[in-house]
């Protein structure tokens, strides 16, 4: 009998799709229920950061890294101000670089929040994502107590932090973290043995330790495949060097061992808060070079100086000499690197942003091949993808 | 701004000096010719090739035990229209044995194709098609080189240093025609890009010519 070649079913999946995450447009091959190939269409959230970056200060281009991964914008700026204090020779005040690590694992924390909770409505539980929201807000309050804003912060800058912490807030953070671990606590008690919830996530898109380094993956997600990188340890920056905290390593490289590997990088994250609070030291947290920095608001009511400095900071900006760095930090989805081309004048001539989900995505096709539709889901929601920083 | 303008080439960052000094003798002993040069900068490893070399030089510092740069961290390019070689391209390789960062610059002219890396490193797939939509080098032995980025029916190469930033077209719903139309950019005022550069330059200029000599550019 004569074999049959039945035409596989072309499917969209998006780019209005709750469990997409965002603007994703997914053409799916489907032999039935099962995936053939998977093509990810990317950019409907495309801005153009990078060009608009060219054309402006390297101060004004700070703002733009909050709207890349808007989950943990902190974590992003942190980059473009170690890239810029990289190239001057800036050193950064320690109060400012422990304000920064704290601020840092907060956004790593808001970040697996909403990864973690959005991964389990995707898979059919409801119930965390009320109750992580709930943390979300509290941490994006003490977002708003340090710089104004919940979301676009555009707080850590070159030479250190805007402001200074208001009074009382560390208190605050500490209670919240006192109470915190009983929350992932009750998360893990939903998910982590639950039928279901293991039923969705364990063996479904494993990928291997080569594979992973072979498609550009970072952070959790290739931890969960069992390498054990993790920039806060191998090339630390700010006080990172002196904080103790445990880089969890999955071990099957499936969603379920993404899942583990966040869970427990958020009670790690706590143990860095509490240090960050425990050690926090006096002083400046920005530095004193007013050719990069403004000068101090009162400084400008009496010093002639200081407001041709404040003027010629907002207007012209400060320059960086003429040369290339690529910087990278441990963000919380993965390896988050800037790479800046200076020609000396008061603009980067290039910035190529290297975001880690824009990877991840790219690893899609080769994750779903052979799984089931439903899968392709939790696939998603476990790769922890963010279209702002995807799209650029 | 004279202390700004002191770059501390070759800080250590990322390994010791002294390895990534020994790196790269082994580097340019294993290499050869298809590097033309190597200097370490900012805590990580430079080196310059030409477009024939660039597939070998990635095998062997993906297969060399020593070297063993595992992983394809990023791929892009940059446009200089002044070159007579219009766009670099740069590779960022990590090697997570040796914890060491190392890029790889490699000029290539407007039409010519630049060799694709992904039958070496999956994570240059994507990569690369980004930089096919943003630049508009082609590459040659790529799987499925496709736009990526810009939308479909989308012409130009949008970071080219000649593309403008508010683009040539733009999008509005059509009320009548009951669909989204392109149409070309009509701006009420010309976009302000303003020239900070300006008024006291004069100023600037004289002093970076009196320091030129000690501080050198890019050294």
């Amino acid at each position: 009998m004569a074999e049959m070649q039945i035409k596989p079913i072309t499917m969209n999946f998006g780019p209005q799709h709750p469990a997409a995450h965002g603007v994703l447009r997914l053409v799916l091959e489907m032999d039935g229920e099962v995936i053939e190939r998977a093509d990810p269409h990317v950019g409907l959230l495309h801005r153009g950061t990078e060009k608009l970056i060219e054309h402006k200060t390297y101060l004004q281009a700070l703002p733009y890294f909050d709207r890349l991964d808007y989950v943990s914008p902190m974590n992003q700026e942190h980059a473009w101000a170690l890239s810029i204090e990289k190239a001057l020779g800036i050193t950064v005040p320690r109060r400012a670089q422990y304000i920064r690590v704290l601020y840092c694992e907060i956004g790593r924390i808001l970040n697996h929040i909403m990864n973690l909770t959005t991964f389990a409505i995707d898979v059919g539980a409801m119930t965390p994502l009320l109750w992580g929201f709930e943390e979300r807000e509290q941490l994006m309050g003490f977002y708003e107590r340090a710089c104004g804003a919940r979301l676009h912060a555009a707080y850590f800058r070159p030479g250190g932090v805007h402001q200074d912490l208001p009074d009382g807030l560390l208190d605050e953070i500490s209670q919240w973290a006192a109470k915190f671990p009983s929350f992932i606590d009750d998360l893990e008690m939903l998910l982590t043995d639950n039928r279901i919830f293991k039923q969705r996530t364990v063996d479904i898109g494993v990928i291997s330790e080569e594979d992973a380094l072979d498609f550009g993956m970072t952070g959790p997600c290739l931890r969960a495949s069992g390498v054990a990188w993790d920039l806060r340890k191998t090339q630390p920056y700010d006080v990172y060097p002196e904080m103790e905290f445990d880089v969890p390593i999955g071990k099957t490289g499936d969603c379920y061992a993404r899942y583990l590997v966040r869970v427990e990088e958020m009670r790690q994250s706590l143990r860095i808060i509490d240090q960050c609070i425990a050690n926090m030291p006096e002083g400046p947290v920005l530095a004193e070079n007013n050719k990069v920095t403004p000068p101090k608001r009162g400084e400008m009511k009496n010093s002639m100086e200081a407001l041709i400095h404040h003027f010629k900071l907002y207007t012209e900006g400060f320059h960086v000499p003429e040369g290339e760095s690529y910087t990278a930090v441990e963000a919380p989805k993965g390896e988050f690197g800037v790479y800046v081309v200076a020609d000396g004048s008061n603009r980067p001539y290039r910035c190529k942003i290297r975001a880690p989900g824009f990877y991840f995505m790219a690893a899609v096709d080769h994750l779903s091949r052979g799984h089931m539709l439903a899968d392709s889901v939790a696939i998603i929601g476990s790769l922890d993808v963010v279209f702002g920083e995807i799209d650029r | 701004m004279g202390e700004m303008d002191q770059i501390e080439d070759g800080r250590p960052t990322d390994a010791a000096p002294s390895a990534l000094e020994t790196m790269v003798v082994h580097l340019q002993h294993l290499l050869g010719d298809a590097v033309s040069s190597a200097d370490i900068s900012g805590g990580q490893i430079i080196l310059r090739t030409t477009s024939p070399a660039l597939i070998t030089l990635l095998t062997s510092l993906r297969d060399d035990v020593v070297a063993s740069f595992n992983q394809l961290t990023d791929l892009t390019a940059v446009d200089y229209p002044d070159r007579p070689e219009r766009f670099e391209m740069v590779y960022q390789l990590l090697s997570m044995k040796n914890n060491m960062r190392l890029r790889i610059l490699m000029p290539v002219d407007e039409g010519q194709t630049a060799p694709s890396v992904v039958g070496l490193f999956n994570s240059a797939n994507w990569a690369e098609r980004e930089v096919w939509d943003m630049f508009g080098i082609f590459f040659a032995g790529h799987p499925d080189l496709r736009r990526l980025l810009t939308d479909y029916g989308f012409e130009g190469h949008p970071l080219r240093k000649d593309f403008p930033l508010t683009g040539h077209v733009e999008v509005r719903y059509d009320d009548t025609l009951r669909r989204v139309v392109n149409e070309p950019v009509s701006l009420v005022q010309e976009f302000r890009d303003f020239d900070f550069l300006s008024p006291w330059e004069g100023m600037q200029g004289q002093i970076d010519a009196g320091s030129a000599d000690k501080v050198g550019k890019g050294e």
